[in-house]
């Protein structure tokens, strides 16, 4: 009993520690520190393409990164199939069926020689794209989490991280199909990982309100960050990997410096009241991309924290959205199972 | 037990909290900075940005068929 009450007074210690040596280093705000910078100018962007072929709801997408498919990408439907597409095109390249039509998320690895998927079935299926015949199979079936896999992001074609709803994240060793380190700590269900710009950490959103940082190769959290007033659903860093952007069912996104261990700013609006569901930074990271529960994509400057453009265009909610690796171009995917590339 | 592991919780959370407690933290201002030097040094490459001249953007389809 002692211990429990000695234990508990440490742990408030720390925390007020923590909150302490966040404020000795605020020396400023962000706003105060942009005051000089001027505003974006609106942002108009167009539906340049728009991908038909999925029959029910698009989960998630991702884009290809290698400069073979810089302009490929891969989305997930609830209709059972991964859809890898030409978005220049708008040719299919594979229509892989799943062995589970509830699936959640979808990755594509960086060499573009496979794509991953995984949902309520608990698992990460790894899908081999290069395959001989050019049958595209299944690789391997990632089986541990206890629960539903919201996200899956590859580090190379012989690793993938994993986010669930067990609340852990799972990096994995594909050619095993073993878990190689867990990482546990959140007290909610995992909702979304990114991987830093130089693979060494990774961050994740939960629906404990909160992002961690971890140290892959540490297989540690090294910073935790709170203020959302709900479950993060979208989470991503910002290009140069020194912070990170999250979207809560708060109807906020936030912008997180890892260095100075702080919350920077909170990109609101009073008439945005739905939740945030997917975002993604533009190439310099000026601009944030955020799609939300009411159809629409609020596109933000990220310096100045006001809303500098709207892509209305889906017919019910944005689920997913990314940006090319060159900057291009936006994907978005949507529950009204059409994904539209716009520039 | 559940007395026991309570106990064991606990403990893990006060390391992890030391451990984020001893982190060294940089000043915001240099930290806006930073990130307000990287946005600037990369807006002239940002297409969503400064948008795409036409004739140039892979994803609009071309005017005019030209045969030269």
């Amino acid at each position: 009993m002692g211990e429990m009450e000695e234990l508990r007074k440490e742990a408030d210690n720390l925390k007020d520690q923590i909150t302490e040596a966040r404020k000795v280093v605020q020396d400023t705000t962000l706003q105060e520190a942009v005051a000089g910078t001027t505003l974006v100018g609106r942002v108009q962007l167009k539906t340049r393409k728009t991908l038909r072929g999925h029959l029910a709801k698009i989960y998630a997408m991702h884009w290809g990164t290698d400069t073979n498919c810089s302009k490929l990408c891969v989305s997930a439907s609830q209709d059972g199939k991964l859809i890898v597409w030409d978005t220049l095109t708008t040719n299919k390249v594979s229509a892989i069926p799943l062995k589970s039509s509830w699936v959640m998320t979808c990755a594509y690895a960086p060499s573009g020689n496979m794509v991953a998927c995984g949902g309520l079935d608990n698992m990460c299926s790894i899908y081999n794209l290069k395959g001989k015949d050019g049958n595209v199979k299944v690789m391997r079936e990632l089986a541990a989490h206890t629960g539903y896999l919201s996200c899956c992001r590859f580090l190379s074609d012989s690793e993938i991280i994993t986010s669930s709803g067990d609340c852990t994240c799972v990096l994995w060793d594909i050619e095993t199909g073993t878990e190689k380190t867990i990482f546990a700590g959140h007290l909610g269900d995992c909702m979304s990982l990114a991987v830093s710009p130089d693979f060494k950490m990774f961050i994740s959103g939960a629906c404990d309100f909160t992002a961690k940082l971890w140290d892959i190769r540490e297989a540690s959290c090294r910073q935790t960050f709170s203020g959302h007033e709900s479950d993060i659903n979208a989470i991503g860093f910002f290009p140069n990997g020194n912070a990170v952007i999250t979207g809560s069912d708060d109807a906020t996104c936030k912008l997180y410096d890892l260095r100075a261990d702080q919350e920077l700013i909170t990109y609101q609006d009073s008439g945005i009241m739905c939740g945030v569901t997917s975002l993604a930074p533009s190439l310099s990271g000026r601009l944030l991309l955020a799609g939300y529960d009411d159809f629409n994509v609020n596109i933000w400057d990220m310096l100045k924290a006001e809303r500098v453009g709207v892509l209305a265009g889906h017919d019910n909610r944005v689920s997913c959205i990314g940006v090319s690796s060159d900057g291009m171009a936006c994907c978005t995917g949507s529950w009204d199972s059409f994904l539209k590339i716009w520039n | 037990m559940t007395s026991n592991s309570n106990v064991a919780n606990m403990r893990r959370l006060v390391e992890q909290l030391k451990l984020e407690a001893s982190l060294e933290r940089i000043k915001v201002s240099q930290a806006a900075a930073e990130l307000q030097q990287y946005c600037h040094q990369n807006a002239a490459k940002d297409a969503l940005l400064v948008g795409v001249p036409a004739g140039s953007n892979p994803f609009r389809e071309p005017r005019s068929c030209n045969l030269f």
